[in-house]
């Protein structure tokens, strides 16, 4: 039994983890301040073996980044007595604000659709609408819609073929990150494949938040609502007398 | 030079900010009117969401509103009793108005409702007063034309509980002011807006006040109406955007200033004439977002509070 127990001992971490990944980013936080315009991560590794590659089959690394997740409301316009209105709407529960995938192949190589399913790593296995088929009758077209206007507006990336791999060891690639980012932890995970199948993955997080001014001016926002209105009032009202006293020196 | 907005969590650019702050601001000084109805659509277009726009430029028009009522205040063309009692309606209108907002909003179709507000109040409004001018214009060239005399006594002169309003040279019911004030205070709450463009004919065509009076007037009060309206959005919706506030409103006090020299330059009948025209413009703007088929069907629309 306790030999049984070794020999399982030794096996085991040698056919889970014939090949790791050793992960760097070029930073693990992104801090919004008040001039932020977006921002690149550059995520890079190499993979760790013990022994030669293991398979004839060549290695890929998937990456995904996925911010905090919401629940977003896609409306559809029809024309009703000539004008165009919002018409039907579908709920979809779980949509990342930011999701990016990036590969070494396209992703149909990569992956197979069974660790696809089960790591959801894929654009349609990330947004997810349950219940949504009882709301509309074509609800994948509003799914589709999302991932579409998303896509449009850089807030969801694939980047199939941007992970560059040299001599199956050392990859690398850079994640553009929108301006209209949400804070919050963005799940970062790479996976290392051969023939579709998962071989390891890593999984770590990149911090977003708000710094300084942006930082102070949205908690006051938040917890102390009408202190911060009446702040704004009192900058209002100050400027607009500022104004009118520079114009009244000016003309004199 | 690109500003990141902490509430809107976008960024954009600070001088494109600071110059429609600055156009909003010359016709809030010249014509009286907040500039609402054509700031929020604007910033909608710049890519602030939509929550975002409509509370911070409430706080927006407060500024210019106060910097234009200042200039005005000094050349006395402001009515205060009049926006006294303007005022009263209009809290009251607005409190209703809020609520109306609530109900439209639980139905889902509170975009059509404004759209359709505007379109239908702008093309009224606006086709009424560019008429009127026109006319005025043309009689005012004609020198043969002997002005038809105006009913001293209309129907709002009939009713009780009169009020002298020496500024405006009036002697007129109380009740019909109230009145506009609410039926301003409703609208400006359902659709986001000041309600100056509302507000300034209602106050010409409906109370006959003299046109000098009515921009200081019309601004007096909506100060009022504006700063409500910023204090129920940032406690409610927290969608009042402090950094993109002062940004639009350097421009948009500036601009009110330069508004009202330009004011005093032009006659009310080319006044009125201007801003007819430019309700109009907006008016045909939205219509067509209404009749044409649109590029994208689908949008999408976040939880509120997340």
């Amino acid at each position: 039994m306790r030999r049984l127990l070794l020999l399982l001992l030794l096996l085991l971490p040698v056919s889970a983890a014939a090949e790791e990944v050793v992960l760097g980013l070029s930073q693990d936080e992104v801090a919004i301040t008040a001039t932020f315009d977006g921002s690149s991560i550059l995520i890079f590794g190499a993979v760790k073996r013990d022994a030669p590659p293991p398979s004839e089959l060549p290695l890929d690394v998937v990456i995904a980044v996925q911010g905090p997740m919401e629940t977003v409301t896609v409306r559809k316009k029809a024309r009703r007595f000539g004008i165009w209105v919002n018409t039907s709407a579908v709920e979809i529960d779980v949509a990342p604000s930011f999701y990016a995938v990036a590969t070494t192949r396209p992703l149909s190589v990569a992956l197979s659709q069974t660790e696809d399913l089960r790591h959801r790593i894929s654009l349609d296995r990330a947004v997810q609408a349950i219940g949504a088929a009882e709301e509309a009758a074509d609800a994948p077209s509003y799914l589709a819609a999302l991932k579409r206007l998303r896509i449009a507006d850089g807030s969801y990336l694939i980047r199939e073929g941007a992970v560059a791999l040299d001599q199956e060891t050392l990859f690398r690639t850079s994640i553009r990150m929108p301006a209209n980012l949400t804070v919050g932890n963005y799940k970062t995970r790479i996976f290392l494949t051969r023939g579709g199948q998962v071989v390891d993955e890593y999984e770590t997080v990149i911090y977003v938040h708000k710094v300084g001014l942006e930082r102070f001016l949205f908690s006051l926002a938040q917890e102390q609502p009408l202190i911060y209105g009446g702040l704004s009032l009192v900058i209002a009202i100050a400027a607009g007398w500022a104004a009118s006293a520079a114009f009244a020196i000016l003309r004199r | 030079m690109t500003i990141y907005l902490p509430i809107a969590e976008v960024s954009v650019n600070a001088f494109l900010l600071l110059g429609l702050g600055g156009i909003v601001g010359i016709l809030s000084g010249m014509f009286g009117v907040g500039g609402g109805f054509l700031l929020t659509p604007l910033l909608f277009f710049i890519g602030i969401p939509p929550a975002v726009a409509v509370g911070t430029q409430a706080n927006q028009i407060v500024a210019s509103s106060f910097s234009g009522v200042l200039a005005h205040f000094k050349r006395r063309t402001v009515d205060l009793k009049m926006g006294w009692v303007l005022l009263a309606g209009g809290l009251a209108g607005a409190a209703i108005g809020v609520k109306i907002f609530e109900m439209l909003t639980e139905i889902g179709q509170v975009d059509l409702m404004v759209q359709l507000c505007y379109v239908l109040f702008l093309g009224v409004i606006g086709l009424l007063m560019f008429i009127e001018s026109w006319n005025a214009i043309r009689r005012s060239k004609d020198k043969a034309y002997k002005p038809r005399k105006r009913p001293e006594k209309g129907w709002v002169h009939t009713w009780p509980l009169k009020m002298k309003f020496r500024t405006s040279g009036l002697y007129i019911s109380a009740i019909p002011v109230v009145m506009v004030g609410a039926l301003v205070g409703v609208l400006s709450a359902v659709m986001g807006v000041g309600g100056g463009f509302i507000m300034v004919p209602a106050m010409i065509y409906l109370l006959h006040m003299p046109t000098k009076v009515v921009v200081g007037t019309s601004l007096f009060q909506i100060i009022f109406v504006a700063a409500f309206t910023t204090i129920m959005h940032a406690t409610t919706n927290y969608t009042v955007d402090a950094v993109l506030a002062v940004l639009l409103l350097i421009g948009g006090v500036i601009g009110a200033q330069i508004g009202s020299i330009i004011a005093v330059r032009l006659k009310a009948e080319q006044l009125r004439i201007l801003l007819a025209g430019m309700v109009l413009l907006v008016c045909f703007k939205i219509a067509l977002d209404l009749l044409l088929t649109p590029a994208e069907l689908f949008s999408i629309a976040q939880e509120a509070g997340k």
